[in-house]
């Protein structure tokens, strides 16, 4: 893969709210499910509780009928608590290209931006706004555009923050660090070397 | 930007390079790594044709999703996935030339336990884990930062994370325990006041009198549960406790090599002059044993003060948050905790399984006896610990009360095993996650508190204030 083919500049797609602050990441994907040795069936468990009323049938939660939906929208403090990458991949398993909230916690942004899934934020009255776009206009086509930190819907540009590395490393493609910090191995080396805790 | 902190000259030491992205490629010098979250790193390694960079800078061990109950931990494991689990991690650690404490291992345990105690983790060192909670670490004056598996294909193949510098902010803690309040009220209070987002974007600096007099151990409490407060990392400056807790253990040289390590460590320090981002004071002083009374760790109040009331809440969002979480519990507005009664007790946990927590509930238990109705395990942080409580006589006592006395892995935190709790069971817990579903069943409750909170709520059968318990 090259790095033209790992950019994201932009995503396209239906939108799905998801209400409410402090959604943790057990949340998003209930322990028992990481007892797997692969991602690869993240996405069928994504939400797993919060979409099941106590009887275990299906409720009105938005994952549960708005399957195909690429661009999610949060609010405040998602992705907070345990930093299980399993969280983002069933997400992004599911369907989703792109996260757009009030407030990410950090390590939930950071497995984001080394997936290459992009996670924008902008304010409360903004992101409540799209909340209810996307909810009376499900079938609505929405753009967030990387390079130029907007979301566009067909009633409105609205601009969002991201942060600087991130927009870089998804604009230009090089969110996968690893074929690039390895180039670095000599350097790294030294660094070791130099510390006094290391046997080099 | 902060200047002449711990964190900055830790920082600089390990920086690599810069990325074009605009992060620092910062080298981690210490990895550690269990069951759950390594698999797929090495699946993505194997895709690459990578090796493993810095072996001998990774340990290992099994912890998540092991079994606590002695006969289960006999192989294969009755649960199948947590056996190829186990399976996965030892092909990879021996293929790779990693150290692991496996089952068999007297040093097993949980990552955050067995670390500290072996003297893996010092001080000037920055440690990754795949795990939230590897903020624990700072408690020896490092970087501690938990990452998610495509970091860990990073650390594995480069050794290092591409990452950010973060803001420091001060956390000053003044004046003095009092009798039964200990340092996992410290921090309950910290991100009560601050806010389960409060830190992100910032490391947390602890200081003052209340840390400064905590022992290693309480330290990595407070350090334990800084991810909690949305900090990823949070440390405590290096000193005689520090220096005293690491002499002899396993890891750490002896003789001429440690009394050049501790020179060097008392340069680490934050300067007297350093700059902070910004500073925040919280009271030691007539702290009361705190307990959570909703499903983030920043429902906190004091044991004997008022669930706060949704129709108090101004914003909006907060006030459903509250309301939510007032469903949930189950829990009144206007009253306090005491009195909430609880179905499970359960010790343990990367924030409170070590020595100093069993012994600290040992001395409430020592002649009473667990309530009736109440299930009590006691779930070792490590077999080191376990093996320490058992020399001391420590299991005794807890047995004589009625607990359950078990090996060490994280248990009933995550409920990764076969520890878990029923459908509506309340649960005082040691751990450091309320979360809906954390403990297990979704309709299952949790309360967080100190070991000695614990193991009275045990003997009551609900909630009381630990300082009423005469021992």
């Amino acid at each position: 893969m090259t790095v033209e083919d790992l950019a994201v500049r932009r995503v396209t797609g239906t939108g799905v709210a998801v209400r409410g602050n402090d959604v943790d990441t057990d949340q998003v994907m209930p322990a028992r499910f990481m007892k797997e040795v692969s991602f690869e069936n993240m996405g069928e468990y994504v939400f797993h509780d919060a979409r099941r009323d106590a009887d275990g049938e299906l409720n009105d939660h938005p994952f549960n009928s708005r399957k195909g939906a690429s661009i999610v929208i949060v609010n405040k403090n998602f992705g907070s608590g345990s930093s299980r990458e399993h969280a983002p991949q069933g997400l992004m398993r599911w369907g989703i290209e792109a996260v757009v909230g009030e407030s990410f916690a950090e390590i939930f942004a950071d497995n984001c931006t080394a997936m290459g899934l992009p996670a924008v934020t902008a304010d409360q009255q903004t992101i409540e706004g799209l909340q209810t776009f996307v909810e009376e206009h499900p079938d609505a086509g929405l753009e967030l555009d990387v390079e130029q930190a907007r979301i566009i819907t067909p009633e409105a540009e609205v601009p969002v923050d991201i942060d600087p590395a991130a927009q870089e490393a998804l604009t230009e493609g090089i969110w996968d660090t690893t074929a690039i910090m390895r180039a670095n191995l000599g350097e790294t080396e030294a660094v070791a070397a130099a510390l006094p805790y290391t046997d080099r | 930007m902060s200047e002449r902190t711990l964190y900055d000259k830790v920082w600089a030491r390990h920086k690599v390079a810069d990325l074009p992205t605009g992060e620092d490629q910062l080298f981690i010098g210490l990895h550690l790594m269990h069951e759950v979250t390594s698999p797929q790193a090495f699946a993505m390694l194997r895709e690459r044709g990578l090796e493993v960079a810095f072996p001998d800078r990774t340990f290992a061990t099994t912890d998540h999703i092991v079994p606590t109950e002695p006969k289960a931990r006999e192989r294969p494991l009755a649960d199948e996935q947590a056996e190829t689990m186990l399976q996965a991690l030892e092909t990879n650690v021996e293929s790779n030339d990693i150290t692991f404490y496996g089952l068999d291992s007297e040093y097993q345990g949980i990552t955050h336990v067995i670390a500290p105690e072996l003297g893996l983790s010092q001080p000037g060192m920055t440690v990754a884990c795949g795990d939230s909670h590897t903020a624990t670490h700072g408690a020896f004056g490092s970087i501690g930062i938990g990452i998610g598996t495509s970091q860990i294909r990073d650390v594995l193949a480069t050794g290092c994370v591409a990452t950010e510098k973060q803001r420091v902010r001060r956390v000053e803690v003044t004046g003095e325990l009092g009798a039964g309040v200990y340092a996992k009220d410290i921090i309950l209070q910290i991100i009560r006041t601050l806010g389960v987002d409060g830190g992100v974007g910032h490391v947390y600096e602890y200081g003052g009198p209340a840390i400064e007099a905590l022992d290693m151990e309480g330290r990595l409490a407070v350090c334990n549960m800084s991810i909690e407060g949305g900090a990823r990392a949070g440390y405590v400056n290096p000193d005689a406790t520090t220096y005293d807790y690491l002499a002899g253990r396993p890891f750490v040289p002896g003789g001429d090599a440690f009394d050049a390590l501790v020179e060097d460590w008392e340069t680490l320090r934050s300067d007297t002059d350093a700059v902070y981002d910004d500073t925040v004071t919280v009271e030691a002083d007539d702290l009361a044993p705190q307990v959570t009374w909703g499903i983030n760790p920043g429902q906190v109040v004091a044991v004997d003060e008022p669930v706060p009331a949704p129709a108090d809440i101004t914003d909006p969002t907060a006030r459903t948050a509250a309301e939510k979480a007032i469903d949930h519990m189950d829990v009144t507005p206007g009253e306090p905790m005491l009195g909430y009664p609880v179905d499970v007790a359960f010790l343990g946990t990367c924030t409170n399984g070590r020595l100093s927590d069993f012994r600290e509930a040992a001395a409430i238990l020592e002649g009473a006896s667990v309530a009736p109705d109440v299930w009590a395990v006691a779930v070792p942080g490590s077999e080191q610990v376990r093996a320490a409580c058992e020399a001391e006589g420590i299991d005794e006592v807890f047995l004589d009360a009625g607990f359950e006395w078990r090996q060490a892995g994280c248990s009933m935190c995550i409920a990764m095993n076969q520890d878990a709790l029923g459908p509506g069971e309340v649960c005082a817990s040691s751990s450091n996650r309320n979360f809906i579903g954390r403990q297990g069943d979704k309709a299952g409750r949790t309360v967080l508190m100190s070991p000695a909170m614990v193991a009275a709520a045990a003997v009551a059968g609900e909630i009381v204030d630990v300082r009423e318990v005469t021992t």
